[in-house]
């Protein structure tokens, strides 16, 4: 049976990331991907505005994924394609997964593993659409892999439901490929996505978005034949009486992401309620021992950059990965946070290269975002406006701040007045 | 007359006033960086985007070929630019990054290809 110091399970941004710097850190490295291709999701990300953080440019999706896999193939890591971990079980020194793939099942021995799996799309049902079940419904990933992998027309009518960036990357995409794009349905009073793709991809093609209203029905037995759209209250409940009937053949869906943690769940790793992935320490480590998990495995990430930046930490730490018992300290917030990721200092590893990941719970104007220890101010950071779709990032050096474990560490917002 | 913008140049995604003079010049203000100053100057005179599509290819491995501008083509110029692709059918293997339209539409921006076929 093989043994591996690092193996990594998903090729997508975090995945490459991670396998690339478990390798340069030494360690002995396996990186399985259950696609013939590596890339994940960026393999249909034909569109730019990847990069600009990790290479300093403007990079479509691909060419963002090529120069990862690029990389990675000066590396010694090794390459499973094709390949699905059908399980995962702990052992006493590390982690024995089963592996299935054209050439039949088998088995590998892991010291660390790192979970790089990705996020899934909410679904039709997940979001509570009344009518029939026709052809036509589709969530934005699925209808962006059809035209963009595959070179197919998901429709010629289409409504969008749902302002997430995957949607209003769609609704650009569709209208350049000649499909009318009905209009944007938001049920949220606020849009989902990224202003520059609100900006880029609807108001440069004059595609309406209706904030406040949501897709009640769908219409069709065969096909799509219409939807029933409505506005709704302040609780998103529909509103009576102000229903609009649309005829399209087309209803793509954009309603959010959800890390992908099926594996992780197996294995016993604590999941956060408000992230939906795992638990971690800065190290990106969840609270079993020797499992890492990056990117939009551990939460949503805007950016791919972001992804990778991750990735990066998870491999490096799981490459030096001793056992060894950990000292955590809970890092506490306030209401006004979404989440705050890592959730937890680990005081025995290293502090120096903290990164914490924040997304605001509500819109807020200019505010300051304060880390106190014991009551006391130890860094802070001004913001001109947060928005909940706007991951924020601070790194910051906690190595000369003195923690022990008896410390009460805690973020917490602050208006300012102007 | 004063004209609110968002920067699509990076994630900032900057909310930015711009004002054309009387002469030509442009007044910005709300970027956090020069970028920010030439997408604003550049939106009031000709406003330019990347076109990032996909062209048919002959291989059933991988039928359609992700592609874009190497650089920003005039915004009005987009559909033009997507029905000269349209009609364009990959016959060769090419590489990411090589170009598969020279200076499209005589904008002097190639269009490249962003994956290896």
């Amino acid at each position: 049976m093989k043994n591996y110091d690092v193996t990594v399970i998903g090729g997508g941004p975090g995945g490459l990331a991670a396998a690339i710097s478990a390798d340069n850190a030494g360690a002995s490295t396996l990186l399985i991907e259950r696609e013939a291709r590596l890339g994940g999701v960026l393999k249909q990300c034909i569109h730019d505005g990847f990069g600009v953080i990790r290479f300093g440019e403007k990079l479509s999706g691909c060419e963002y994924a090529t120069r990862l896999i690029r990389e990675l193939e000066t590396t010694g890591a090794e390459l499973m394609l094709s390949t699905f971990v059908s399980k995962a079980e702990k052992q006493r020194d590390g982690y024995l997964l089963t592996l299935t793939s054209r050439g039949g099942m088998e088995r590998v021995f892991t010291k660390a593993l790192v979970l790089a799996t990705g996020c899934r799309e909410r679904t039709a049902k997940q979001v509570a659409i009344h009518g029939t079940r026709p052809a036509g419904v589709f969530t934005a990933g699925t209808a962006q892999a059809f035209l963009n992998v595959r070179g197919q027309m998901p429709g010629k009518r289409c409504v969008i439901l749902g302002s997430g960036d995957i949607g209003l990357i769609m609704a650009r995409r569709l209208t350049l490929e000649g499909a009318r794009v009905l209009g944007v349905y938001e049920a949220k009073p606020d849009p989902s996505g990224l202003m520059r793709n609100i900006s880029q991809c609807l108001w440069d093609f004059d595609i309406p978005l209706h904030l406040s209203k949501t897709v009640t029905t769908v219409h069709g037995d065969e096909r799509v034949e219409a939807v029933t759209v409505a506005e709704v209250d302040e609780k998103m409940r529909p509103i009576a009486g102000t229903e609009e009937y649309i005829p399209c053949d087309t209803l793509i869906l954009s309603v959010g992401l959800i890390p992908e943690n099926e594996l992780a769940e197996s294995l016993g790793v604590p999941l956060d309620k408000k992230t939906k992935g795992p638990f971690c320490d800065q190290s990106y480590m969840t609270l079993v021992d020797g499992v890492f998990s990056c990117g939009n495995t551990l939460h949503v990430s805007d950016l791919a950059d972001y992804v990778s930046e991750s990735g990066d930490a998870a491999g490096r730490r799981a490459a030096s990965y001793a056992r060894r018992e950990r000292s955590l300290l809970p890092v506490n917030i306030s209401r006004d946070f979404s989440y705050v990721v890592p959730q937890y200092i680990d005081l025995e590893a290293d502090l120096s290269e903290t990164v914490f990941f924040f997304r605001t719970a509500a819109e807020r104007k200019k505010t300051k975002l304060r880390i106190l220890l014991e009551g006391v101010e130890i860094k802070q950071k001004q913001y001109t406006g947060l928005r909940p779709p706007e991951m924020e990032r601070i790194p910051f050096d906690l190595s000369g701040a003195g923690l022990t474990k008896d410390s009460k560490l805690e973020l917490l917002m602050e208006e300012v007045r102007s | 007359m004063t004209k609110e913008l968002i920067c699509i140049t990076c994630p900032n995604s900057c909310r930015i006033s711009a004002e054309l003079g009387e002469n030509g010049t442009v007044s910005v203000s709300g970027n956090l960086c020069p970028r920010g100053e030439i997408f604003a100057s550049n939106e009031l005179t000709c406003p330019k985007r990347s076109l990032t599509t996909t062209v048919r290819t002959v291989f059933g491995d991988m039928p359609v070929l992700p592609v874009r501008t190497a650089g920003e083509i005039p915004k009005e110029m987009i559909m033009d630019a997507m029905a000269v692709l349209s009609g364009l059918v990959i016959r060769e293997r090419v590489k990411c990054g090589d170009v598969v339209v020279r200076s499209i539409l005589d904008t002097g921006c190639d269009v490249i290809a962003t994956l290896d076929l």
